[in-house]
């Protein structure tokens, strides 16, 4: 039972985390943007659901919100940073700093609360309906990406630019849009972890930052832009990590994750699934 | 060559009036001032260091904090241990209920294994992170995600590990560091001296290290990983080399900090205290030496000055400041600075002609020879055109531009 328990707590862990590597999966996969401001995309979202108090009709509205003020971010500044990975790091920080100092001086320093729906309170055998609700709202949020990247033609555009870029653009796929979309989709998504987010606890102005480093650790050892990859790296570290925990201790189990993943890398240096090419960089 | 000659001579002579400015500043700054100031000097030696992986390297270390915390906690435990005095336990330690003495601590004691481990501990962690990681050409991206990812899984460590470390609180009131006491300001101008000299060392041995094959190597790696590799060179040791230089550096300046500010703790070591050290590089420009020091010592005169006064406003600025770096000056301070150079050298130059223009090349980058040995071959055999192309100027051009995004 303590193992059910454990691998259930890891698995429910490894949603939030699927939720919000996903995005990233995107903007750092196809775009090469390490976008640390992703963490405060994060708080969009929860601080959407605080406003609205509902989480069922937060979770569009937070999409909808995160994702524009994404695109707004890739138009005004991220756009001009093509090409300098490591400069957009900093860039992002930067803008992470200035949103959360936001959000403090808007929604105040303390921690704010959103109060469930009453059908997601309780559980069964102890397992409580919101953290079921996350696993699942993770499972559909993959599904749809899924589906929007095989069977839709935006969705296919937007694996050409990742394959290639240079050969889409030649073919005539125009980039540009196709990024933006990207930037958007991959915030609004972020939107949505935040609004998952606020079932689990409280949110404060430093949410995001508890969650940037793991969800990045999670697109590396998942493969760049890699869904499959992103969604096996997500679930089998919070599995590790819960049961690591269970043996030792929560601090013990970050270092235990981390060597884990550069072990890992020592195998598979480009993650677990690797875009097949001929480039040499 | 006269011109970069005189660009030299204008560098080394700033820096001595820096140096001599460094050792006048005990008679002329109280001696509150002076903490603050050695505590800058602290983050200057990071600097150097993050310079040397970042600047010249390609490396974007995301994670110099854990070195500087390695250095700091070595020290940090000796002199927890002589203040407590012999056959007695760290005050923390009797706060949080630890009986005898850890394992761990005990040959800290040793103020020779202490004074080693100060350098040992950064150094073998750096080796063994730069070898795994680099070896399998983990680079760019990926390369500053892990370094992230080791600072916050260190600082979760440090806080978990309460009776071994002091937890959030860190190491907190030493109070003598060799038989100086800390709270006499006459004896704590010795520990700023010791900055001064330590940074002057680091500064030289830098300074050297970007001269020596070396670091020229180091440069090229950051520019053409791939093409180093043709040639012959193994790019992992270089930068494996590179990395555990800087960060035995910020070991040396971690170790410097605890008797300079007397409390060291998970705060000044984590995520975010990391990417400050990297951030002040980056305004005072990674491309120089000159620069990255000048940057560490203003970004944080700035930030101690308004943190207290606007702490919300210093946020907003803060953030605008990286926003603006990176936008207009990729190159930092340093870089605006030697382009105005060379603009007003090139106005004389157009206004009195041979009157001594300045070249915006750093002198320690090789001319761009390689540029016009290619351009003959390129005019004899256009067939064979992918041989012949040509080099990239040899300026400062950031490595990020090109290579780094791992396919």
């Amino acid at each position: 039972m303590a193992v059910l328990n454990q691998l259930f707590i890891g698995a429910s862990m490894g949603a939030v985390l699927l939720l919000i590597a996903l995005g990233l999966t995107f903007t750092f996969g196809q775009m090469g943007v390490i976008n640390m401001a992703h963490g405060e995309f994060l708080l969009v979202g929860a601080y959407t659901a605080y406003l609205l108090q509902n989480v069922v009709l937060a979770l569009p509205v937070a999409f909808a919100v995160a994702g524009a003020l994404g695109l707004v971010l890739e138009r005004l500044l991220i756009r001009r940073f093509y090409g300098r990975p490591l400069d957009t790091l900093l860039l992002t920080f930067g803008v992470s700093l200035i949103l959360q100092q936001l959000a403090r001086d808007i929604f105040g320093a303390p921690n704010v609360g959103v109060t469930a729906p009453a059908w997601l309170t309780g559980g069964i055998g102890g397992f409580p309906y919101s953290r079921i609700f996350i696993l699942v709202l993770a499972l559909a949020c993959v599904a749809a990406i899924s589906l929007y990247l095989t069977r839709m033609k935006q969705g296919r555009r937007m694996r050409a630019v990742m394959q290639n870029r240079q050969l889409a653009a030649v073919s005539g796929v125009a980039t540009e849009r196709v990024d933006q979309l990207t930037f958007l989709i991959g915030s609004g998504l972020a939107g949505v972890a935040g609004v998952a987010l606020t079932l689990i606890g409280p949110v404060g102005p430093s949410l995001g930052t508890y969650y940037i480093v793991d969800a990045f650790l999670i697109v590396v050892a998942g493969g760049l832009g890699q869904l499959r990859g992103a969604v096996i790296a997500a679930f089998v570290l919070g599995v590790l990590n819960s049961f690591v925990e269970f043996w030792t201790d929560a601090s013990l189990a970050k270092v235990v994750v981390f060597a884990v993943i550069v072990a890992f890398l020592q195998l598979r240096p480009q993650g677990l699934f690797v875009l097949r090419s001929r480039a040499l960089t | 060559m006269t011109h970069s000659k005189s660009f030299v001579g204008t560098t080394t002579s700033f820096f001595l009036l820096a140096g001599l400015l460094l050792l006048a500043a005990p008679a002329l700054l109280p001696a509150f001032r002076l903490e603050l100031l050695a505590k800058w000097l602290c983050y200057a030696i990071v600097a150097v260091g993050i310079h040397l992986a970042w600047g010249r390297g390609g490396m974007l270390t995301l994670g110099q904090g854990v070195f500087f915390g390695l250095g700091g906690y070595a020290m940090g435990m000796h002199l927890k241990l002589t203040d407590a005095g012999p056959g007695q336990l760290p005050d923390f330690m009797v706060w949080s209920g630890v009986e005898t003495l850890p394992a761990l601590w005990a040959p800290f004691r040793n103020p020779a294994f202490a004074l080693a481990m100060v350098v040992v501990l950064p150094t073998v962690v750096a080796i063994l992170l730069g070898t795994l990681v680099f070896r399998q050409r983990v680079r760019g991206a990926y390369f500053a995600v892990l370094s992230q990812a080791l600072a916050a899984a260190f600082v979760i460590l440090l806080v978990g590990q309460q009776g071994l470390t002091g937890g959030t609180n860190g190491l907190t009131n030493v109070q003598f560091f060799f038989g100086l006491d800390l709270y006499d300001p006459a004896q704590k101008r010795i520990v700023y001296y010791l900055v001064v000299g330590a940074l002057g060392l680091v500064f030289l041995a830098a300074w050297q290290l970007s001269r020596s094959r070396l670091g020229r190597l180091l440069v090229a790696i950051r520019d053409g990983e791939d093409r180093v590799r043709f040639l012959g060179y193994d790019p992992a040791v270089v930068k494996t080399v590179v990395y555990a230089v800087s960060a035995a550096t910020a070991g040396i300046a971690g170790a410097l900090f605890v008797p300079v500010v007397g409390i060291l703790g998970p705060a000044d070591l984590g995520v975010v205290p990391s990417l400050e050290m990297l951030v002040a590089v980056a305004i005072g420009g990674r491309f120089s030496l000159g620069g990255a020091i000048g940057g560490a010592v203003l970004y944080n005169y700035a930030s101690t000055g308004l943190s207290e006064t606007f702490p919300s406003g210093w946020t907003y600025l803060q953030g605008a400041m990286f926003i603006a770096v990176m936008l207009w000056a990729p190159r930092g301070l340093a870089g605006l600075f030697s382009s105005g150079w060379s603009w007003i050298g090139g106005f004389r130059e157009r206004r009195f002609p041979g009157s001594g223009g300045l070249s915006s090349t750093p002198a320690s980058l090789p001319e761009p020879k390689a540029a016009s040995a290619s351009a003959p071959a390129q005019a004899t055999s256009s067939t064979t055109s992918s041989a012949s192309e040509p080099a990239p100027a040899s300026g400062p051009a950031p490595s990020s531009a090109r290579g780094e995004v791992p396919a």
